[in-house]
């Protein structure tokens, strides 16, 4: 029964998908339902951006749902859910008025506050599972409150709740309440993108959820929120202030950088993948806030390939996250564990899984051949020819977005080392890594298919990118800055910059067979002896010598310390006979999150105090109610 | 920084060339010839201390400085005997040190020789018959080499390495 | 000459080169301590000896271990393809220093995860330092050439390259002498020379890149060394072709490659001369000292590109 709703998911999604391209070549449809629903009826309306994201829901739902197949099992629990998930994403793109969009938004965050919390009770943790579903739900409608906030705003200046009115008069309005909309409506779609420090709930949601459900929330709900940003930035509220720009830019450059390192020093797979996300997202609004700023100082060319950059991110991210997630998910179903510390040697036990993983982690590194690399790629292209900016203050802000990227693109790759090495290599570190099975055939099937679409996607960059330009010129027209050469080269900005996919893959397979042959040729036979690893010749080698995760990030959090402020603690236990015996020693060196701690805390002590005032208010005496009704009654009575 | 630089460009070359004559005992497990062939231009020597006193190691130490300089015909010293084709052992194998050095020697990848050095090397030397002692190397691993000395010198020890490879001089 | 041959021929002169620019270095710095030395050609007796021999594979690791250094090799020589080694328009210049550094990477990544693979602690310390190093030496990269890029208005090497050697007097401004700084100190680090790394080091403890190599035999052993030597010397190509392009030739005609191909190895030599020199006189840096360094060579970096914007 399960499995027929997730097949029917996965129909959905295909059947979106095609949708969504169909949209984005040009097909553009409107439906209006005035009667369903009140406060403006239901309007959907399809255009290239909103065919891209219904194309990008429903290509992912497709894995996904295939995936839910095998890894839930007999489990009925949360299949509804799920196909309720999956519809909501499909509608938030598509809707064309308030009433349609906050409920298709409401219903996204309510069918995944029940998946999480599903996923977390699942996971036998229930202190744990109720603050992750808690802290989900209070970010999730403190953004639902500012985007209702701006929404309506933008309702009562331009007199109409559809958003293509606001387009029209969107220029009528004066900077200063334009700017006020935007950031309500920035707050509340970055918050659901997960940029810092809107991120927190990214880290506890995306792990407790089960793993088709994390692989959508990560691979296309946060790119839901870079939808609404580049709808309210380019559609709603054009033309752009260059401070808008200017922010989204810093913010995204603080999300990468901050987003992988917490990712390195973490030792539970998923939150490592969830923290990767918020790197990602950061790189997104990098893009985003490039193409802004460019829009906002009329180099429209540029704002054109930043925009591209930042939707081949968008749909290259949701590729590869969804297939590490899925792997993750495989990991956790074989051994029953996330923790790194716990696993190891699974590349024996699971060789799909692995392979698959390695795939997604080679993408997510930025490597060649694969996507990663080519969208990090156009980015940095768009973002270093800042230089024909007339403000050496916006220089600067770029200067620092590349120096941020560079630095995040070098830790993603440490990341990625830690993840599959210490998951997949070496020894096991505990019995259930030892017993580890392999993941069921739809599984492997929804991997694998997810893996040979990133190679696609990598490979077939010269019709992608061209396409998204497409896309994006919708929002900045312009003419497309991306042309295509011999051997289906991408140039940019004329002579600018030039890349070949396709001859870059074909001297990496040729580069790396080279020596196969060579060596071959040179007829150098010798079979490889097996033997134990070099240990300096000790007896015994156990998972006890291997390197753990925790050391593996070492090199980061003491270079890193100003941003993790670690806090050391030792306990020795000694004898009670002799102090110079040791009976135990206890060693912790935690991290701390600087945003829970400057953030967060200060602001929910604020608000305790605040309620604790207020609640003065509640004495409990029925009597004191009776006084405060009649008191609201006379202030009516007087004010109307 | 300079000085140090200034100080070098001044002394030069120190290099003294090898000693002629060399007292190698010769157990060979691999043909002379073998050797000159495989390993006559390019060495990789991993040195083991199987319990040794440490006074051959000091002596072997001498090989790598700017007077014997072993790195001129081809021979250099490396860290993991998976890099090594040659294991130099020192020392009367301690019973401790027995096994790791069965273990360094399945380690190695073939071809590879084994030539001991020093007179503890050869039959348990100055520790020959304690209980501690297993007596030579020959007793744990084959042997192609024996360069005798208590300790050797490093010219000794050149000079017995070269010839140990069939090298002219 | 169409762009196989042209690709042939780079992989060639690099693949053949390295080795011989590993010995050379190795000779000289023998020589500032008063040694004799081995050979220049020392290196290609060794991995000929190294071919020849039986590896020992560890029965803990996996195909990654096995597979490492044929990805090594491969990356490195794609990576032959895309530098300004004998013209200005090598066959992959067009992507520019991404592709290049990404390519770096490739064989990093691939390298760290082979040291984690045989499960000893060695490996695993020699990963989690190496991928360190090269995480931190990025941004440092990627902001220099931007400073070159910028006054060439483009990211493609050789396109850099040509606009320097059209304007021999760029070479001496203060923004191109502070990237290039830069980049030396991050060759010094990514390529695992002193004062970072020391490439001839028995103590565990004190190795980044070695460390990760200890498990290495025979053939595969063989190939690591080969790209390890592959990465110098496209790194010293670049020092040399990047910020000093005198004698880089922008037709792919076999004389002005012969003259190219001259002029470049007379610019090895200095620059290996100096590396030699310098990796003589000092010691090796704590590796928690290293980020110093590395935060140094930023800020070196920073300074380039803002004196890029400021003399304009």
């Amino acid at each position: 029964m399960a499995a027929l709703v997730y097949t029917l998911t996965a129909l959905l999604g295909a059947a979106a998908a095609a949708t969504g391209v169909a949209g984005m070549l040009g097909a553009s449809w409107a439906v209006d339902v005035d009667w369903l629903v009140p406060l403006g009826g239901l309007a959907l309306e399809m255009d290239a951006l909103a065919g891209l994201f219904v194309a990008l829901v429903g290509a992912t739902a497709v894995p996904a749902s295939l995936y839910a197949i095998g890894y839930t099992g007999r489990e009925r629990r949360g299949c509804l859910a799920y196909l309720v998930f999956v519809a909501a994403m499909l509608a938030v793109p598509l809707a064309a008025n308030v009433m349609t969009f906050a409920l298709a938004w409401e219903l996204m965050s309510l069918a995944s506050y029940v998946l999480v919390l599903d996923g977390a009770r699942a996971g036998r943790e229930p202190a744990a599972s109720a603050h992750a579903g808690w802290v989900y739900a209070v970010m999730t409608h403190a953004g639902l409150a500012c985007l209702l906030a701006g929404m309506l705003l933008l309702t009562a200046w331009t007199g109409s709740a559809r958003f293509a009115d606001w387009t029209a008069a969107a220029p009528a309005l004066d900077a200063g309440a334009r700017s006020l909309a935007w950031a309500l409506l920035a707050l509340g779609f970055g918050a659901k993108a997960g940029g810092v420090p809107l991120h927190v709930w990214l880290p506890l949601a995306h792990p407790a959820a089960p793993s088709h459900v994390s692989a959508l929330m990560s691979g296309v709900m946060i790119k839901l929120g870079v939808y609404g940003l580049l709808r309210a930035s380019f559609v709603w509220l054009a033309p752009a202030l260059p401070w808008w720009g200017a922010t989204l830019l810093l913010v995204g450059a603080i999300s990468a950088v901050a987003g992988v390192l917490y990712a390195i020093v973490d030792r539970d797979l998923k939150r490592l993948l969830a923290f990767s996300s918020i790197e990602n997202v950061g790189i997104v609004l990098v893009g985003t806030g490039a193409a802004l700023t460019f829009a906002a100082t009329s180099m429209a060319g540029l704002a054109l390939l930043a925009l591209a950059a930042a939707l081949y991110h968008v749909v290259n991210h949701a590729a590869f996250k969804s297939l590490l997630f899925m792997a993750a998910g495989g990991v956790l179903h074989g051994t029953g564990t996330r923790d790194m510390e716990a696993l190891g040697g699974l590349i024996k036990r699971q060789p799909w899984t692995a392979a698959c993983f390695l795939v997604g982690a080679v993408a997510i590194a930025g490597l060649p051949p694969l996507n990663g690399f080519v969208s990090e790629w156009l980015m940095f292209q768009a973002l270093l020819q800042n230089v024909l900016l007339p403000q050496p203050s916006l220089n600067l802000v770029f200067a620092l977005a590349i120096a941020g990227l560079a630095l995040a693109a070098g830790l993603a790759v440490a990341c990625f080392v830690k993840a599959f090495g210490i998951t997949f290599l070496a020894l096991p570190r505990s019995d259930a890594a030892a017993a580890a099975h392999e993941a069921p055939v739809t599984m492997r099937v929804a991997m694998v298919a997810t893996a040979v679409a990133c190679a696609a996607l990598a490979l077939g960059a010269s019709s992608i990118v061209p396409a998204l330009a497409v896309v994006a010129a919708t929002l900045v027209p312009a003419p497309p800055p991306v042309t295509l050469g011999a051997w289906l080269t991408l140039e940019v900005s004329g002579e600018f910059a030039s890349l070949s996919m396709p001859a870059v893959a074909l001297a990496l397979a040729g580069g790396i067979l080279l020596p196969v042959l060579l060596l071959a040729v040179a007829r150098v036979r010798p079979r490889p002896r097996r033997y134990e690893t070099w240990a300096c010749g000790r007896l015994l080698q156990t998972a006890r010598m291997e390197y753990t995760a925790t050391a593996f990030a070492d090199p980061f959090t003491r270079v890193f310390d100003f941003f993790y402020r670690p806090v050391k603690r030792l306990d020795i236990d000694r004898h009670p006979e002799s102090r110079f015996f040791v009976r135990r020693i206890r060693y912790e060196n935690p991290t701390r999150f600087i945003v829970d701690e400057w953030l967060y805390r200060p602001v929910g002590r604020l608000l305790r105090a605040a309620a604790r005032r207020v609640a003065v208010v509640q004495s409990g005496s029925p009597n004191l109610y009776l006084a405060y009704v009649l008191a609201a009654l006379l202030l009516l009575l007087l004010v109307a | 920084m300079l000085r140090q630089l200034r100080v070098a460009l001044r002394t030069g070359v120190v290099t003294e060339p090898p000693a002629r004559e060399a007292e190698v005992e010769r157990l060979g497990t691999l043909l002379a010839a073998d050797i000159r062939a495989r390993f006559g231009r390019s060495l990789a020597i991993r040195q083991v201390d199987a319990g040794s006193c440490n006074g051959c190691e000091l002596e072997i130490g001498g090989l790598t400085g700017p007077h014997y300089d072993l790195e001129r015909f081809g021979l250099h010293f490396v860290a993991s005997p998976r890099h090594a084709d040659c294991l130099l052992v020192t020392g009367p194998v301690t019973r401790n040190m027995a096994e790791a050095l069965r273990r360094t020697w399945h380690a190695t990848p073939d071809p590879k020789i084994v030539i001991a050095a020093g007179d503890c090397a050869g039959d348990g030397g100055l520790f020959r018959g304690s209980y501690a002692v297993v007596g030579g190397v020959r007793e744990i691993v084959p042997v192609d080499a024996l360069i005798p000395g208590c300790p050797p010198s490093p010219a000794a020890l050149l000079a017995g390495l070269l010839d140990a490879l069939g090298r002219p001089r | 000459m169409d762009a196989l041959t042209l690709s042939v021929l780079q992989a060639l002169v690099v693949g053949l080169g390295a080795p011989l620019l590993v010995g050379t270095l190795r000779t000289l710095k023998a020589r500032l301590v008063g040694r004799r030395g081995p050979s220049p050609w020392q290196p290609f007796l060794d991995l000929r000896k190294l071919l020849g021999k039986t590896p020992v594979v560890s029965e803990t690791t996996s195909w990654i271990f096995r597979a490492t250094p044929y990805v090594l090799v491969g990356a490195m020589l794609v990576a032959a393809l895309a530098a300004p080694v004998l013209t200005s328009r090598p066959p992959l210049a067009f992507a520019g220093i991404i592709l290049l550094m990404s390519l770096f990477l490739l064989g990093t990544f691939f390298l760290a995860l082979a040291g984690l693979d045989a499960g000893s602690a060695f490996g695993g310390m020699g990963s989690s330092r190496e991928v360190a190093v090269a995480a931190l030496a990025e941004p440092t990269v990627i902001l220099a050439v931007f400073a070159l890029a910028l006054r060439a208005n483009t990211t493609n090497l050789g396109g850099i390259v040509e606009r320097v050697s059209a304007e021999p007097l760029l070479a001496v401004n203060p923004a191109h002498l502070l990237a290039f700084a830069a980049f030396f100190i991050v060759m010094l680090a990514e390529t695992g020379r002193l004062p970072v790394d020391n490439p001839a080091t028995h103590l565990e403890l004190t190795m980044i890149h070695e460390a990760m190599v200890l498990e290495y035999s025979g053939r595969h052993l063989a190939l690591v060394e080969w790209a390890s030597a592959m990465k110098l010397l496209l790194f010293l190509t670049l020092l040399a072709n990047l910020f000093f392009p005198w004698g880089v030739p922008a037709d792919v005609e076999p004389p002005a490659m012969l003259l190219g191909l001259l002029a470049l190895a007379g610019k090895l030599v200095l620059l290996a001369v100096a590396l030699a020199a310098l990796e003589t006189a000092i010691a090796k840096l704590r590796l928690f000292r290293v980020p110093e360094l590395l935060s140094g060579s930023f800020a070196l970096a920073v300074l380039s590109v803002s004196a890029v914007f400021l003399l304009r």
